[in-house]
């Protein structure tokens, strides 16, 4: 296989097990650069396990983990400098500003140049008036750019969303969409997005993974699904998935 | 050299200049590190002003121990151990807290990186609360802990390891088991207390508890400040006891704390930190 073959990131027979509850059945998929792929899937599906797993911060009960072609559950470390997330659900200190957070990430990673980096990332991300005021006096849109912006400061090639745009108005969640866009037609980069978003997984994934109760049970293009199941959109799609009825064939 | 294996002086420093934002961002944290060890250096010092004046109170060697800023000198000594545990364990609460955790553990930065900013954390936090402390023990009492010279310097480097090993195993179970183990960061050194014989000598503790002292590194320092101060004899054999128990016990901490870790990925808790 030649290097441009290798995908970013391979999950071959991952699962997960928690005493005597299975979070995620084993899954494999691969996500090859500049591709966007959705987890789909109700509350206790398995979307941020599986995430957790590629994050490196659950530990799978079975399965392999490949990233930019090499084994990440025995050395995490050779791909931690080329990949980031963003997650409602993890936050910054909050009595540090927006500056002083972005600096300590922006040093960890190894940036070179770190506060230019800062600025254009807050030309980017419209974080400037906000730039020296304390995390958490933030709004939740402020947040979620920041947050963002501590995602990109490394400009990964691998990024992880979990519900990028949870909480946020409809506004500020168009114009987080349109930055996410924006950043992989720059820099190529793999994006793997848990959502419960209908229109976000439909309008950013180019392949999207139903997850039902920890299992794959189906898999395809957006255009792909809706032809499956003769759906005019992904929520009618993620309901006949949800309830068990409807046309479509397992993975 | 394995990526994990690498340890970049680099990533420490943020991990430090993060802390020490933290600090500087609120006065009254800092007046408060000053403000405890303060009180108790105060209500030491005037029970052993007390206790030397009383007539008909203490004679012989125990008057000449504690005459020599004994009971003072384990206050402060007492405090360098208590204070740098807690500035260890602070730090890391401050990221179970906001929630930073995967954060820090989904980036470059190695476990061994982190533990070392705690530790340059701790003696930050410590400069910063101690030093006044042992400037106003000069001017209250006229105990000056500096004069002790390298029998300072050898019972500070043994608490300190001890109050860094103690910091890293509570560390692990709160990684492991979250903010429920919390009661521990500020509990946790207290049972040293009675068993390290910060105020009095091994001797006056029962038979079978002396051989569990002289199992806590603390035991061999106290021993050895009355040592210094009542004898002044420089104990050098309780200086090497008490170094060699705290580089079997730091050996264990640290293989606690990364089995604790590993057990923390393993259940999945590491994504579940927080408030």
């Amino acid at each position: 296989m030649s290097l441009e073959t290798v995908p970013v990131l391979r999950v071959d027979g991952v699962s997960k097990t928690y005493a005597e509850t299975v979070a995620v059945k084993p899954l494999s998929f691969a996500l090859p650069a500049g591709s966007v792929t959705g987890l789909l899937g109700g509350n206790g599906a398995g979307k941020t396990t599986t995430i957790g797993m590629v994050m490196g911060l659950i530990e799978p009960t079975t399965g392999t983990i490949e990233i930019f072609g090499r084994d990440f559950l025995k050395d995490r470390y050779h791909a931690l400098g080329r990949m980031n997330f963003e997650s409602p659900y993890v936050d910054m200190p909050h009595r540090l500003t927006v500056r002083q957070n972005l600096t300590v990430f922006g040093r960890l990673y190894g940036v070179r140049g770190v506060a230019d980096k800062i600025e254009e990332l807050a030309a980017d991300l419209a974080l400037k008036e906000f730039l020296d005021r304390p995390s958490g006096r933030l709004s939740a849109g402020q947040k979620t750019r920041v947050a963002l912006a501590k995602a990109l400061i490394n400009e990964p090639e691998l990024l992880l969303l979990d519900e990028p745009t949870a909480s946020l108005d409809p506004d500020t969640a168009d114009w987080v969409r349109g930055h996410l866009e924006d950043y992989r037609r720059r820099r190529n980069c793999a994006i793997l997005l848990a959502s419960h978003n209908m229109a976000e997984v439909e309008r950013l994934c180019d392949r999207v993974m139903m997850l039902k109760e920890g299992s794959l049970v189906d898999d395809g293009s957006p255009a792909e699904l809706l032809a499956r199941y003769g759906r005019g959109n992904l929520e009618e799609v993620f309901l006949d998935v949800a309830r068990g009825r409807g046309n479509g064939g397992a993975a | 050299m394995s990526a994990s294996l690498e340890f970049s002086i680099a990533r420490v420093g943020a991990m430090t200049l993060r802390y020490s934002y933290l600090l500087r961002s609120s006065l009254p944290r800092m007046l408060e590190m000053m403000y405890w060890p303060t009180v108790q250096m105060l209500t030491w010092g005037f029970l052993q002003t007390y206790l030397l004046r009383a007539p008909g109170g203490l004679a012989g060697a125990d008057k000449t121990t504690i005459a020599a800023g004994s009971l003072i000198g384990a206050v402060l000594l007492w405090d360098i151990l208590l204070r740098g545990q807690q500035g260890f364990s602070f730090s890391f609460l401050e990221e179970m807290w906001s929630r930073n955790i995967a954060n820090l553990f989904m980036s470059p930065l190695r476990p061994a990186e982190f533990v070392a900013s705690m530790m340059a954390m701790s003696l930050i936090r410590l400069f910063v609360g101690m030093v006044p402390v042992t400037i106003l023990a000069i001017w209250f009492f006229g105990f000056n802990l500096w004069a002790l010279g390298f029998a300072f310097v050898a019972f500070f480097a043994i608490l300190i390891i001890f109050a860094w090993s103690v910091g890293l195993f509570v560390s692990g179970l709160l990684l492991r088991y979250g903010l429920g183990a919390e009661s521990l960061v500020w509990s946790l050194m207290f049972v040293i207390q009675p068993l390290g014989c910060v105020y009095y000598p091994v001797s006056v503790l029962p038979g079978w508890l002396q051989p569990i002292c002289w199992a806590l590194p603390p035991t061999y320092v106290f021993e050895g400040l009355r040592a210094v101060l009542g004898d002044h004899a420089l104990r050098l054999d309780l200086m090497f006891y008490g170094l060699a128990l705290d580089a079997a016990l730091f050996v264990a901490a640290a293989f606690a704390f990364v089995r604790l870790l590993a057990a923390a990925r393993r259940a999945g808790t590491l994504l579940q930190t927080g408030e």
